[in-house]
């Protein structure tokens, strides 16, 4: 037995090697940071190390968990990727059916190439752009307020504004990225249907209602499981982008990754950050297992793995 | 409304003149809304300090100046030397991600190899937990010590795991026959990987090629973590040190020996932003199209 695997993995030598590299890439930048979680029970210091740290069981958690930030940044990490998750669903599968019904080839092409250049631009840039729209003396739109009389808004001095803008920031970056994979599924649909349907008199948005979106119901549901197992991980390049160190806007707009990112930036002590971030990955573990193990359930075929 | 519209002798009825109607609206007004804040850049870039104060930026250049960009560019090489290190790093990072990813993702396919499901599981359960943030931090910058070095910003990224499952979905569809024939030749499994699958395998590699390039260009993160040399830093963090502080823009214009008292740091914003993103954008209508049928090609593939 043992002999026979053996003879096996000289045969399969060349393979071997040929997967070495990712997997000595991924057990570096992987699999060690994962051993590395037990600095949440430390506490860390540059000076002492991984190994000469003093062990403070759970003192790393209870601290986060008093100091009421573990719910601030639970809450808006959850909300803002539930508000994502609605948001641009409906709207990337609107835009993917409307542009798939229009006919002409000139307008579908320009239209889908606009839409998806934002996707290609850094979150630096977007920040830019942000700052060139937003800013209270020149942006503008407080310019453009101003042109018809209404009053500027100081959207870096108002925490509330940040719950819309967020989400539509988001949104345009990411709109033409995921109606483009709805296209694609709808493209893939059977057209025989579509058209037989037609000739039974179904008007467009019965066919719209009964094929398309049926049609395309595998498609939603693997996104949104996706989307749904990385609803504790928040967009940090979003939001470290828009909203920086602005204290004034971090009651609404601090999520995990930013908390746990200023206080390894600006705190010497580690293992409170690493707590946080274990606790982050815990709880996206268990919510994909246990959106995985649902799906699993209700029907086998549309689980991820 | 009610009459029917003739095309391609097929009969447009008052329902889809409606929707057709609605849906070319609504899909142009997003467009427009795409495209808005690029236009707000691109002009704002080519106005004249005073005439920002003034009026704000604005969609056209109500006083034309190329200002901002003569003082952007007055120290022309602290600007390359960012191009230069993101192209290193962009460049160097696809090439062996790439390889790696695709080496990786074709032995997966292989069903002569016995224990393929097991490394499939080990790859794939690093998307669903991580470590944090903080000892990915410790490690490389501590324990790799590659702080201040361009590898910290090239090997974290180089595996992809959605990639090497892209590239492993499209490899499925290629006959195992071609690997059988080709190793009955006498072609190792190196050589039949190189000569014999890559070949086939064109598109998805044009795919994750594209997907990582645009990553590893559009990558500030990692360089604001470990990257404190400004001279090897990259453009993205290059202009949000810039955005973030004036500070910092007045530093090069003294180094470049530009005095002037007032800076037209409102253009200059801009500007900057231009110049970074410039090559992005004029590259953007060749490579969309291999994008999108990258993005068509996952999405089938599931």
């Amino acid at each position: 037995m043992i002999a026979r695997s053996f003879k096996t993995a000289v045969r399969c030598r060349t393979l071997f090697l040929m997967l070495l590299p990712a997997f000595v890439l991924v057990i570096v930048f992987s699999y060690i940071p994962m051993a590395g979680i037990a600095m949440a029970f430390q506490q860390f210091r540059y000076g002492h190390g991984f190994f000469g740290s003093p062990w403070v069981g759970l003192a790393n958690f209870r601290f986060f968990f008093s100091s009421g930030m573990a719910w601030r940044v639970t809450r808006n990490t959850f909300l803002y990727n539930i508000a994502f998750l609605i948001l641009n669903t409906t709207v990337q599968i609107t835009v993917a059916i409307m542009i798939s019904e229009i006919g002409s080839k000139w307008f579908k092409r320009v239209t889908q190439t606009c839409l998806l250049l934002p996707h290609f631009i850094s979150w630096v840039v977007v920040s830019s752009m942000a700052y060139g729209l937003f800013n209270f003396e020149n942006g503008l739109i407080n310019n453009t307020l101003a042109v018809f009389g209404g009053n500027p808004i100081d959207v870096y001095g108002n925490p509330r504004a940040w719950i819309f803008i967020l989400p539509l920031v988001n949104l345009w970056k990411a709109v033409g990225f995921g109606s483009i994979i709805y296209m694609a599924a709808i493209a893939g649909l059977d057209a025989e249907l579509k058209d037989s349907a037609e000739v039974d008199g179904a008007n467009i948005f019965q066919r719209i209602w009964h094929i398309t979106l049926p049609g395309i119901i595998p498609t939603i549901l693997i996104l949104t499981l996706l989307a749904i197992g990385q609803i504790f991980r928040g967009n940090f390049q979003l939001f470290f982008q828009m909203v920086g160190d602005n204290g004034l806007l971090l009651p609404t707009t601090d999520i995990i990754d930013t908390y746990v990112f200023r206080s390894l930036r600006f705190t010497p002590e580690l293992g409170m950050p690493a707590a946080a971030g274990l606790y982050q990955s815990a709880m996206s573990f268990v919510t994909i297992m246990l959106t995985n193990y649902l799906v699993r359930c209700v029907d086998k075929d549309y689980a991820l793995f | 409304m009610a009459k029917a519209k003739r095309s391609k002798g097929r009969e447009y009825s008052a329902d889809r003149i409606t929707f057709l109607a609605f849906s070319y609206t609504v899909i142009t007004l997003l467009t427009i809304a795409c495209l808005i804040p690029f236009l707000m850049i691109i002009s704002s870039s080519f106005t004249s300090e005073r005439s920002i104060l003034i009026y704000g930026y604005s969609l056209w250049p109500r006083d034309f100046s190329l200002e901002s960009y003569r003082l952007s560019l007055a120290n022309p090489n602290v600007i390359l030397r960012a191009y230069w290190n993101t192209i290193v790093v962009t460049v160097v990072g696809t090439v062996f991600g790439v390889f790696v990813n695709s080496m990786a993702g074709y032995v997966l396919t292989r069903k002569d190899f016995p224990w393929r499901n097991l490394f499939a599981y080990f790859f794939f359960f690093t998307t669903l937990f991580s470590g944090g943030l903080v000892p990915y931090f410790i490690l490389v910058s501590n324990t790799l010590g590659l702080r201040n070095n361009l590898l910290a910003l090239i090997l974290p990224g180089a595996v992809s795991v959605w990639n090497m499952l892209l590239v492993k979905g499209f490899m499925s569809g290629i006959p195992f026959e071609i690997t059988e024939s080709a190793k009955m030749d006498g072609a190792g499994d190196f050589t039949v990987y190189l000569r014999f699958i890559m070949p086939l395998a064109k598109p998805v590699i044009a795919t994750i090629a594209l997907f990582s390039a645009l990553a590893f260009w559009n990558d500030w993160f990692n360089t604001m973590l470990f990257i404190t040399d400004e001279r090897l830093f990259t453009l993205q963090y290059f202009l949000q040190r810039l955005l973030s502080s004036v500070r910092n823009i007045r530093a090069i214009m003294d180094e470049a020996g530009v005095d002037i008292p007032t800076l037209p740091v409102q253009s200059m914003k801009m500007s900057l932003t231009i110049i970074v993103t410039g090559p992005i954008i004029f590259l953007y209508p060749f490579i969309q199209r291999y994008f999108i049928q990258g993005l068509t090609l996952g999405s089938v593939k599931g």
